[in-house]
């Protein structure tokens, strides 16, 4: 895993930007953190380095957001979801699957209905207002690989990375 | 002769209620139907929010049997059926508009299509029979923060809208970071009446002139760092402070858009729509600067500021007089923009 210190929203915007020239249709990221964390912040910039132009927004309220992307970007929040059978409802499953890029908010709530293999990034607060360290962690081989890229790209970009583990 | 009267029955699912409604004329509700207020919905023993679009299935054929028994019509007697095919959850949004389809065939009816935002707005024309276009909009919701330039009926424009969070989100969320109960927006808007809204500098985001978005996802983070910072430091912070100066930021940054906004579109009347029009800050403070300012403004009663049918039917009716129908094909589009 990587443990990469953003100082300013800025950086973690940028940080998102980075991450998309890493995924490919199919793959799927689960998003961690606090309220305010920065969850769809890191997606706004996700979704810009896959060439979106429209804003995000936070899909809360929807539950699902779709961009037209190649890959399409299928960014859900799972925060006003109770039980895991709405899960199937949403028709997360056949999202998940497809053939876009699949980035989930509030993933924890449901970790037991996550597909085999993602990557998993948790949004920590760091000791300034400002300030996060988001720990990105591969579950699986292809995200073992697409880790070991980060460490290259984003060691050359922030101050602050720590690789190893 | 008096023209013969147009009874739209339309069907709303895109997001938690399932509701059904009859309207008149486009101004009169015979019934409106919201499937918390139906009994039978309790015996599944319902998921609240209902998400699920399963729910909206058990519910949505009950909810039109209702909406048409307390209106006094049957199916046959309704003249077209109005259904919002988006903005909203895919599957959501497919029962009702699977639901519409079946009704329209059978007594072989007219099908419209509605845009949930625009039904916001014309939530205002079934409480206030004298309102016409043009007016400014501001719809402001739990999904959604715009302010549109409504020219006439069938004529749209968005100025613009959030960019991040909507202002009900913000409003939800920093109440339940307080420990206040679901639905947060009116648990702040009582607790911020016995605090000080100017205790606390929150930030105002995108307030320069000429900027027509909004963004409430900084003041959001700045909340909660506000109140992990108490915590940390084991002080307790005064919540009732933190609600009313956290509505002040909210309430100001929607007010002076939006007047500055009516001002460019040179219109008279401003509109308010959505869940968050029920908040009574943002009534007083609206209303007393832009009546200072000549303009007149109208906000919906609350139960017409929720997600309902009764507005997906008075917008039907305006595209119904305007032969803007739609055949079996419509389909849902989660992510519908204004026309």
């Amino acid at each position: 895993m990587v443990m990469i210190h953003t100082s300013s929203p800025e950086e973690t915007l940028h940080l998102g930007q980075l991450l998309a020239a890493l995924l490919k249709a199919g793959d799927v990221v689960c998003l961690c953190g606090d309220l305010g964390a920065g969850k769809t912040l890191l997606t706004k910039g996700i979704a810009a380095g896959l060439g979106v132009t429209e804003d995000v927004t936070s899909p809360t309220f929807t539950v699902l957001q779709v961009y037209e992307a190649n890959p399409p970007i299928y960014h859900f929040d799972l925060y006003r979801l109770e039980h895991a059978d709405e899960l199937m409802d949403i028709g997360f499953d056949e999202f998940v699957s497809g053939s876009g890029i699949a980035i989930i908010e509030w993933a924890d709530k449901f970790s037991d209905f996550m597909p085999e293999e993602y990557l998993r990034i948790e949004i920590m607060h760091g000791a300034t207002p400002e300030t996060r360290t988001i720990q990105v962690q591969p579950q699986g081989n292809r995200y073992e690989s697409l880790v070991e890229e980060l460490k290259k790209i984003a060691g050359s970009c922030f101050r602050n990375v720590n690789t190893g583990f | 002769m008096s023209k013969e009267k147009v009874f739209i029955l339309a069907l709303e699912t895109s997001c938690d209620e399932t509701s059904a409604s009859v309207v008149v004329d486009g101004r009169e509700i015979l019934s409106n139907v919201i499937s918390s207020q139906v009994p039978v919905h309790r015996k599944f023993g319902g998921v609240v929010p209902e998400i699920a679009s399963r729910k909206h299935i058990e519910n949505v054929i009950p909810v039109v049997d209702k909406a048409l028994s307390i209106a006094g019509v049957t199916l046959q007697e309704v003249t077209a059926v109005g259904v919002t095919y988006g903005p909203g959850l895919v599957g959501a949004l497919l029962v009702g508009i699977a639901a519409a389809k079946a009704l329209a065939f059978a007594v072989q009816k007219p099908l419209i299509g509605v845009n949930h935002l625009e039904g916001h707005i014309f939530a205002n024309f079934l409480a206030y029979r004298e309102l016409e276009p043009p007016f400014l909009a501001l719809v402001v919701s739990g999904g959604h923060t715009s302010l549109v330039h409504v020219k006439e009926y069938n004529q749209f424009q968005l100025l613009g809208q959030t960019r991040d969070d909507a202002a009900g989100e913000a409003f939800d969320k920093v109440a339940r970071v307080m420990g206040l109960p679901y639905p947060g927006g009116p648990q702040i808007d009582k607790l911020a009446l016995l605090g000080n809204p100017t205790a606390i500098h929150f930030p105002r985001a995108l307030s320069t002139p000429g900027s027509h978005e909004f963004s409430f996802s900084g003041l959001k983070s700045a909340v909660l760092n506000h109140l992990n910072h108490a915590a940390q430091h084991k002080e307790e912070a005064n919540h009732a402070d933190v609600a009313a100066s956290f509505q002040a930021a909210v309430v100001e940054v929607l007010v002076a858009k939006t007047l500055e906004a009516a001002q460019e579109c040179c219109v008279d009347k401003i509109v308010v729509s959505g869940g968050v029009a029920a908040n009574s800050c943002l009534q007083s403070t609206l209303s007393q600067q832009a009546v200072n300012a000549g303009y007149s403004v109208y906000f919906p009663p609350p139960v017409l500021c929720t997600d309902n049918a009764a507005m997906i039917a008075s917008r039907a009716y305006y595209k119904y007089l305007s032969g803007f129908t739609a055949d079996l094909h419509l389909n849902a589009v989660p992510g519908l923009k204004l026309q």
